[in-house]
């Protein structure tokens, strides 16, 4: 349908999207073959056994004191222990994290240490980015290895100075001792010599045993919080460099519009503004769009520029979607076979052989990313380089994309890494970081680009809508036995914006499950948005499996856990780390046991239980819920009547098997977090089209949940000691939806089955 | 035209009087800890103090602010940097994920505990549901709220 180029765009969401779900992703850790003479020191192991090569500063002497800098994470110097968090802090905890990690095995005094944002360099640190779950998994090893490598030079400096064997010493609190002295000497004093010293193999570092961690495990504050409070500039938004001028940029409310003619020498002469002018678009949707740009000394201004630009579209390439018409089409092709994906067993004999059935349409609306920091970018072109100040959860793609447009080679940008107001996915595309290049390219000055909310909505890369025809069946002894799954998703630019598997709950675990897939045309991005596909599928096959265990007449809670069976791994999983049944049934057990599954619950109130795997986090949750009386009947966003009913949510308990915990208060806080982020996002999240538009464009109509209406949230962990760690700001999220919906359902009878539930009726107290 | 913001009064020269207070602070003043998050009154990642009133600066006209005082998260604390006990709170429940809401909230809560210094549960919902925290963290924000708001009731109790 479109001609639109949508490069770039396919290329993160499917690595975020299909393969997190198809299992077999391990991220391709960029190993860059170096001269080792180029480096002053070598450290960090990868997965693979190859090292990782450090490009340093040279250590900087100051009179008789030399820094000791033995990597791209720790400095040394006379003002104390400096820790460079690597990656990009959107509200994940990151920069917290990553640093603790360090100064765990540095044995670093965590009081004393101070925390640096670190600048983007791929030889230091290899890719830096923000996006599903990975900061943890894919830094934990690396940072262990370079820290201890620190630590052991430390020693070593130690043992020379007091002329004595390394092993007699030890390490505590920024300090090298030797328990049978008394001696002491601090890591600050050891700099210089350690500084001098050769860096030892990566084989003859000993990490710690987990079980002598300190710090790790422990709940720290983030290193932010102070800053934050005091309501200091950490944001994007909070650039300003000398001579900046302030952006704003006008694309056609229907993607891919591009302009026809416009009001430009009108708004030239309005106050502040100091230039206009527009901007072809380069052909990729995912990089600029046609539009206009507005340069002026205030945002204010530029945002009176822009109210009154009266801009001309041509519109025959842009988008003409209609979420109406999709709907339509997508419960005829409901009725239809679809392509099969996946097919084990035979659905059809267990249909026929089966003692009962289940058969459901789910859907579910598209929803906005909706960070609360609108995308913004300061961007300062000087002829021969690119200065960037972007809040961005991939700053190695937004470097490339921003020369892309300036004619520059990505080496000549310097990118600043600047704390996100929020990411969940969105920050993954650096659009906004074209386009402040794009715009500073045509500048006199620096230049800031700020867009509106209404902007941040119109073209974001929307979390796809889907639907969802799903028939399963029990045999005589209530054993699930037949499952199929088939899906209707979108297609823009022709390709899937989502897709499911064989690997897709409960895939290995039935015996007869066939999946199918189908796809409408569609122009908006799509992309990913906080754990990708796990975030709708939860929903449909956790509800659903309830619906079958209703149909057997049985527990949800023991045909769950009868459907994961005994303990075995399925599938390699995210970074090589899949599904463990075994894992599963002890989070579904805890949560389903701290919650007191099964208790006498007062009227009109239910328990609800749902299980997911994504991001290599096993996580189960149990919601408690009330369901007011039926009330009025009104029309819902798609012109149909429904019953109104309050929901109150109690309380969810959540446990998790992530592996080791890092921080507690952080993994605390983003379940919690990923608790509520879940419910606003089903109870009333939708952004519907028409006409080629988004129909929400702000808060006013994107209504996201208000703090009255928080549930209590239990978090619970389990760590065997067995399994790394992993990340912990996806996870959470998609088995609050089922655990919710299969809650409503035990509280009234009434089994939702679309997203947002407000659809159905339902509003929160 | 002239505003007073925590307590410095600033010569704002020729501007437009309709130019709402959240960018002058921003763009003006340099006050960025004030946030832009919606610019129709419905997230108040922008709200401000008028004269111990909360107001959401994204669509109040800085012509409207005449003599009254204006509080921004920049003048929360103390003269000399001491924190409020709701700031320190805040640090100490951990209470930010990406923390970009957080002035609006500690604004609002301020607000409320000058006002309220012991407010009920249903009190604190009603003056927080204005400020919008995308990454969900209402429920350490209640709960920094409800440790100062103890700490307030037992310095009374206590005489
Ligand atoms: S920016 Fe003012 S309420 Fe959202
Ligand atoms: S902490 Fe991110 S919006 Fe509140």
């Amino acid at each position: 349908m479109s001609t639109l180029n949508y490069d770039g765009v396919n290329e993160i969401t499917e690595f975020f999207t299909r393969k997190s779900l198809a299992g077999d992703a391990t991220l391709s850790a960029q190993i860059f073959k170096l001269d080792r003479r180029q480096f002053l020191k070598l450290t960090g192991m990868v997965g693979s056994g190859l090292m990782l090569g450090f490009a340093l500063p040279r250590a900087r002497a100051h009179a008789d004191h030399v820094d000791f800098n033995p990597n791209g994470y720790i400095k040394i110097d006379q003002e104390g222990i400096t820790l460079y968090a690597p990656n990009p802090e959107i509200g994940q905890g990151v920069k917290t994290s990553l640093p603790m990690i360090v100064a765990e095995e540095l044995d670093a005094d965590w009081t004393e240490i101070r925390v640096v944002q670190s600048e983007i360099n791929q030889v230091a640190y290899g890719q830096q980015f923000a996006g599903g779950s990975t900061a943890i998994p894919s830094n934990y090893t690396k940072l262990r290895q370079a820290s201890a490598t620190a630590r052991a030079m430390l020693v070593q400096a130690a043992a020379e100075q007091w002329n004595v064997s390394s092993s007699t010493l030890s390490t505590e609190s920024s300090q090298v001792l030797q328990v049978s002295t008394g001696r002491k000497i601090s890591y600050q004093d050891l700099a210089t010599t350690a500084a001098s010293l050769p860096v030892p193999s990566s084989e003859s570092i000993k990490l710690k045993d987990p079980k002598q961690f300190r710090l790790l495990g422990t709940r720290v504050t983030g290193v932010d919080n102070e800053a934050l409070v005091r309501g200091e500039p950490l944001f994007g938004i909070d650039v300003t460099v000398p001579d900046m001028k302030y952006a704003i940029y006008q694309k056609c409310p229907a993607i891919g519009g591009s302009v026809k003619s416009a009001n430009i020498e009108e708004i030239k002469q309005m106050p502040g503004v100091v230039d206009v002018f527009t901007l072809e678009g380069n052909g990729n949707i995912g990089e600029l769009l046609p539009g206009v740009a507005i340069i002026a000394n205030s945002t204010w201004e530029a945002l009176q520029a822009k109210r009154a630009l009266n801009v001309q579209w041509d519109e025959t390439q842009a988008a003409k979607d209609s979420w109406s018409a999709a709907r339509k089409e997508a419960a005829r092709l409901a009725q239809e076979n679809a392509s099969q994906v996946a097919n084990t067993g035979d659905f059809d004999a267990a249909m026929i052989a089966s003692t009962a059935t289940a058969s459901g349409f789910y859907q579910y609306h598209f929803v906005t990313h909706a960070p609360l920091e609108p995308q913004n970018c300061t961007a300062h072109y000087k002829g021969d380089s690119l200065e960037l100040w972007a809040p961005t959860q991939t700053p190695g793609s937004a470097i490339r994309t921003a020369a892309n447009m300036t004619g520059l080679q990505p080496s000549q940008v310097t990118l600043h890494q600047m704390r996100c107001g929020g990411g969940f996915g969105r920050r993954l595309y650096n659009d906004f970081v074209s386009e402040a290049a794009a715009i500073a390219y045509r500048s006199e000055n620096p230049i800031k680009l700020q867009w509106t909310r209404e902007d941040d909505v119109r073209y974001d890369l929307f979390r796809a809508g889907g639907f969802h025809q799903m028939d399963g069946c029990v045999d005589e002894n209530g054993k699930v036995t037949g499952w199929r799954n088939r899906f209707i998703t979108f297609a823009p630019g022709g390709r899937p914006a989502s897709s499911v598997s064989g690997g897709v709950f409960p895939g290995g675990m039935i015996d007869n499950l066939r999946v199918e897939q189908a796809a409408l045309d569609w122009t908006h991005r799509c992309a990913a948005w906080r754990a990708p596909g796990s975030n709708v599928f939860a929903f449909v096959v956790q509800c659903f499996l309830d619906e079958l265990a209703h149909a057997a007449q049985r527990d949800s809670l023991e045909v769950l856990l009868e459907v994961l069976g005994e303990p075995r791994a399925i599938g390699r999983g995210w970074r090589g780390q899949g599904m463990h049944t075994g894992r599963a049934a002890n989070v579904v057990k805890l949560a389903a046991e701290r919650a007191g599954w099964g208790k006498e619950l007062p009227k009109n109130t239910g328990m609800g239980v749902a299980f997911y795997y994504s991001h290599a986090g096993h996580i189960a949750e149990v919601a408690e819920v009330s369901v007011g009386g039926e009330e009025d009947t009104v029309k819902n966003r798609s012109g149909e009547n429904v019953v109104r009913r309050k929901l109150t949510v109690h309380k969810v308990t959540v446990a998790s098997d992530v592996g080791p915990i890092i921080n507690l208060s952080g993994a605390e806080n983003q379940v919690e977090g990923s608790v509520i982020d879940a419910l606003s996002t089903m109870m009333d999240l939708s952004i519907t089209f028409e006409n080629g538009r988004a129909e929400q464009t702000n808060f006013d109509k994107y209504r996201i949940m208000r703090a009255s209406a928080s549930p209590a949230v239990e978090a619970h962990f389990i760590d065997t000691g067995e399994y790394p760690p992993t990340g912990l700001g996806e996870p959470v999220f998609p088995p609050l939806a089922p655990a919710v919906g299969n809650a409503i359902f035990a509280a009234c009878g009434h089994r939702v089955r679309t997203l947002p539930i407000s659809e159905e009726g339902f509003y929160l107290a | 035209m002239k505003i007073n913001v925590n307590g410095t009064t600033h010569e704002l020269g020729e501007i437009n009087p309709q130019t709402p207070l959240l960018w002058v602070l921003r763009d003006h003043l340099s006050l960025v800890g004030t946030k832009y998050g919606c610019g129709i009154s419905q997230c108040g990642a922008c709200t401000v103090l008028v004269d111990g009133e909360v107001m959401k600066s994204c669509l109040y006209p800085v012509s409207a602010v005449g003599d009254a005082q204006v509080t921004t998260i920049e003048g929360v604390a103390a003269k000399d940097g001491t924190l409020t006990p709701l700031q320190q709170a805040w640090i100490d429940l951990d209470v930010a994920q990406c923390g970009y809401c957080q002035a609006g909230q500690i604004i609002s809560a301020e607000a409320l505990m000058r006002k309220n210094p012991t407010p009920s549960d249903d009190e604190i919902d009603a003056a927080m549901n204005p400020n919008l925290c995308r990454c969900g963290t209402y429920i350490r924000i209640r709960n920094a709220i409800k440790r100062v708001a103890d700490s307030n009731k037992s310095g009374q109790n206590g005489g």
